[in-house]
């Protein structure tokens, strides 16, 4: 079973993905923050990560950038979910190494529809 | 809704635009209809479908007939059918054509399938410096094709289907809306037209996708089409259709491609005059 670690600062957005996750299989962590999210992956890469831009502590930008310097962090598939979208925010996820984006709000078709764009299911 | 106003709507449809309305489509005919009752300042559906019956009223036939047409699309739809195109059909043209390679969109709806077509041929440009595609894409629907000119789709509609590498390269975001840009939207020429009308305007194609149109229609027409198709398509063309759609017990015009969901090629047994031979 593949695994998938959602970080955002919503309880409500998590239990969300979670359920959609849940269907498409995948056994699903979560965070509440970026911090929160480099140390689960300190301990264990999960192999995706459904991850949100604005949170406290440390957001989703900077969490992805101190992921890929991580021993093992360049293997997760990152797909940010936020509700940044413009093409500038969208262009630097990219170009830091992000593999999607999708732009909230999100249902569980556009999520299915980017997780098997990038392989993920 | 009385069942004289059911069945006049759908004989009125199957006229009209070739659709289909099955039995038990209240549900179907409250949905598509309440907001059309709405905007034209009818009580209720019935009330709607009464008018329809009893004047002939051109521009309510017309709005009905548009509002009961299914319209969804989405980019890169099935994602097959591209995929087949990317890796057959356009390197077996390309080697085939010195000129342009027609394709045609029939009932191309808000643009969604063009647009894939146009773009994923740019991402190829490498691949096939020489080759230029000629896209038509028609379809019965005027609101439809507005949109698809317009070519400006919502978050929603830019989230289904289309990879988030393309949006970035293709798209412009325009307040809470996302457009095409120029060049992939000349790429595509659009037209009005009706599946059941004479089709030879459309004039020589190399391929033709016509996928999720024939569902709606009943047996005969789907034949009509199909061969009228069969007579457009050029001998070495191909044709696309809907994953739940064959040609199979409707035609032998065409037969499927081995191997290929969804595409088809023609016949060319069935096309050929039958040679007797005498004395032998």
């Amino acid at each position: 079973m593949k695994t998938c670690l959602v970080v955002d600062d919503s309880r409500v957005i998590r239990k969300v993905a979670r359920r959609i996750l849940e269907n498409l299989q995948f056994e699903v962590a979560e965070a509440n923050d970026g911090l929160e999210a480099l140390n689960y992956c300190k301990s264990s890469m999960p192999n995706a990560i459904l991850l949100d831009w604005n949170m406290p502590v440390m957001d989703g930008i900077t969490f992805l950038r101190q992921l890929r310097k991580e021993e093992g962090g360049t293997a997760p598939v990152v797909v940010f979910c936020t509700t940044e979208n413009d093409l500038a925010h969208i262009t630097e996820a990219l170009t830091e190494g992000a593999s999607e984006y999708i732009m909230k709000p999100f249902d569980g078709e556009i999520l299915e529809a980017k997780f098997s764009e990038v392989g993920l299911i | 809704m009385t069942p004289e106003d059911t069945e006049h709507l759908a004989a009125l449809l199957k006229q009209r635009s070739g659709l289909i309305l099955g039995s038990d489509k209240t549900y179907l005919i409250e949905s598509r209809l309440a907001p059309v009752a709405r905007r034209e300042g009818f009580a209720n559906v019935g009330a709607l479908l009464t008018a329809l019956r009893t004047k002939r009223d051109e521009k309510l036939i017309y709005t009905v007939t548009d509002a009961m047409t299914t319209n969804e699309t989405f980019f890169f739809r099935d994602k097959t059918p591209f995929d087949q195109f990317k890796s057959d059909v356009l390197p077996a043209l390309a080697k085939s054509r010195t000129g342009d390679i027609k394709i045609w969109c029939a009932a191309c709806s808000t643009g969604q399938e063009p647009y894939s077509l146009a773009m994923m041929m740019e991402e190829s440009r490498a691949q096939f410096p020489r080759v230029n595609l000629d896209i038509l894409a028609t379809d019965i629907s005027e609101r439809c094709l507005e949109k698809a000119q317009a070519g400006l789709y919502t978050q929603f509609e830019v989230q289904r289907g289309l990879p988030i590498q393309m949006m970035v390269k293709h798209f412009e975001k325009i307040d809470e809306m996302w457009r095409i840009s120029p060049k992939i939207r000349q790429a595509v020429r659009y037209k009005k037209l009706n599946l059941l009308d004479d089709l030879r305007s459309v004039g020589r194609q190399d391929v033709i996708y016509c996928r999720n149109v024939l569902i709606y229609f009943d047996l005969e027409t789907k034949k009509r089409v199909l061969e009228q198709m069969a007579t457009l398509l050029a001998d070495d063309g191909f044709l696309f259709l809907g994953a739940a759609e064959t040609v199979l017990g409707i035609t032998d015009v065409f037969k499927p491609m081995a191997g290929m969901r969804g595409l088809y090629v023609k016949n060319q047994a069935s096309a050929a005059p039958t040679v007797r031979k005498f004395g032998t």
